[in-house]
């Protein structure tokens, strides 16, 4: 057997090295990455409002394939309703804003784990959600519809076909709600939205349910197809939200929210942004001006 | 000829951003393979040691990284390393973590399996002529293997290539995300664009993949 011993203790050293690659990997780019994100001791992943001015740049977490509140335009450059926002905020707050990709399942881990300081992808507020990340005072209002094909418009959720199959993207309110309220119904699930839209346009499902913008927007653009259900569920707002207990930053925000609803910020975003896709008619009834909900 | 909406691409700078987005998963990918390969060559003479308390542990990293999904072991380093150890790893080392962790892992069995199935009289005959443990590996053994674990290796080369689509899911923006997003930023003006955009990309992974299949064969032409 002794001849063996030499591989053995090769394997400790291989398994050593792979060890401390690791670290050494972790350490350098910790250096670089996040300061304060992790002060000796303390618990809080999150970068404090003073932290995030001192470095100088504010990490924001948007869409960047969803047309029109986070998306990236032929140039490269990040635009659309949430990103308007981001933008202004990273003005007032006098940062650089750093928009980091996130998809719609990501986005709370994103915040637990500090990689982001802000999500502002388009994050409809829920109570599961509030018990994971803080969110701040809302800047959109938002409902879940269902869309559908012409020669097949469903109108209605009840007395469902169990062969049909609804579209949703996973990690949205579309497939929470749907699980919670119609178990029965066989869902498909997509991580993007690029993906699920293509599987919609392919007829895999009878229908797709999302934000009720979303489908809106989509019906308005594609022929033949109908928003049969416009509004689903119990309406909800859509927020920045920020780490557990990052308190500076949430009070900042929500300051923030109050003061650009004096200027009526989000109607001159909404306008920037979304009018082209949503038309005017709806802009009083998506917008949230200065954190308050308006009774519609 | 149908619109294929191919036209997308040559709006502002998409098709640079494409090719940038290529780019980016041949960094991670090439930067795995290169790690991962000499690694997993290492960790597959490992595997056939007699000790089995050595054989286990591989077994165990082996089984363990075989049946997580990649994007498990990537959320799991990228945002676990973040939870539990407080490293801040960026999306693409993160990434690279995972294709090494991964590569090393299959490439180790695959060079396990070519090493068993070398004829035991090949060591035998080796000794007899005396060489030593290590001369046999380098001259007779390993030679024969190489060449056994071409097509193998390539199988998993490429297959590294084409899952770097997922790192997306943590934040790296390579060829699937920036096609993902043209197809998005214009799905007003162009909403067939989607299948010319993957279309493209279908040709860029082929591309990306391809050069391996070359070098394959001349190597097996060459050694035959």
């Amino acid at each position: 057997m002794k001849k063996f011993e030499w591989k053995s203790v090769l394997a400790l050293a291989l398994t050593g090295a792979l060890a401390l690659g690791l670290t050494a990997c972790g350490s350098s780019d910790n250096g670089a990455a996040a300061t304060g994100s992790n002060d000796a001791g303390s618990k809080a992943v999150y970068r404090t409002l003073d932290e995030i001015k001192e470095s100088g740049t504010i990490n924001i977490g948007v869409f960047s394939d969803k047309n029109p509140f986070g998306y990236v335009d032929e140039n490269g450059e990040y635009q659309g309703y949430d990103v308007y926002y981001a933008r202004r905020l990273g003005e007032d707050l006098g940062v650089d804003v750093n928009f980091v990709s996130t998809e719609a399942a990501n986005r709370i881990e994103y915040l637990q784990t500090g990689k982001v300081d802000v999500i502002l992808a388009n994050f409809t507020v829920t109570p599961e959600r509030a018990e994971e990340v803080d969110f701040a005072v809302p800047y959109m209002n938002v409902a879940l519809g269902v869309v559908s094909k012409d020669d097949n418009v469903i109108t209605t959720l009840d007395n469902w076909n169990a062969d049909d199959s609804i579209i949703v993207i996973s990690g949205t309110t579309a497939e929470t709600y749907l699980i919670a309220n119609y178990p029965d119904i066989p869902l498909q699930k997509f991580d993007s939205y690029a993906t699920a839209k293509e599987a919609f346009e392919n007829g895999t499902s009878v229908a797709w349910a999302n934000d009720n913008t979303e489908v809106i927007a989509f019906a308005l653009q594609n022929e033949g197809y109908t928003v049969g259900i416009p509004s689903l569920g119990s309406a909800d707002t859509i927020a920045p939200a920020v780490s557990k207990g990052n308190t500076t930053l949430l009070d900042w925000i929500n300051d923030e929210i109050a003061s650009l609803g004096e200027e009526n910020f989000f109607h001159a975003d909404y306008e920037a942004t979304l009018a082209d896709t949503y038309g005017l008619d709806y802009e009083d009834s998506l917008v949230v001006e200065g954190g308050k909900v308006t009774a519609q | 000829m149908p619109d294929l909406g191919i036209d997308v691409l040559f709006k502002g700078t998409n098709m640079l951003r494409l090719l940038q987005g290529l780019w980016v998963a041949m960094k991670i990918s090439i930067v795995s393979i290169l790690i991962s390969m000499p690694l997993g060559i290492l960790v597959g003479v490992l595997m056939t040691v007699k000790n089995r308390f050595v054989k286990a542990i591989f077994r165990v990293y082996l089984e363990f990284i075989r049946i997580m999904p990649q994007l498990v072991l990537l959320f799991i380093v990228y945002f676990g390393s973040t939870r539990a150890l407080g490293w801040n790893l960026s999306g693409e080392v993160a990434s690279v973590i995972v294709f090494v962790l991964w590569g090393t892992a299959e490439m180790g069995d695959l060079v396990r399996g070519a090493l068993i199935s070398i004829p035991k009289h090949q060591y035998e005959s080796s000794e007899a002529l005396g060489f030593s443990k290590i001369q046999t590996y380098l001259y007779i053994i390993i030679p024969q293997t190489v060449r056994r674990l071409i097509p193998l290796s390539i199988n998993l080369i490429t297959r590294m290539i084409k899952t770097t689509s997922l790192v997306l899911m943590i934040g790296v923006v390579e060829m699937l995300k920036v096609a993902q997003q043209i197809i998005e930023a214009n799905r007003m003006s162009s909403p067939n664009a989607a299948f010319g955009v993957f279309l493209v990309v279908f040709v860029l992974y082929f591309f990306a993949c391809w050069p391996f299949s070359v070098l394959a064969r001349v190597l097996e032409k060459k050694w035959n």
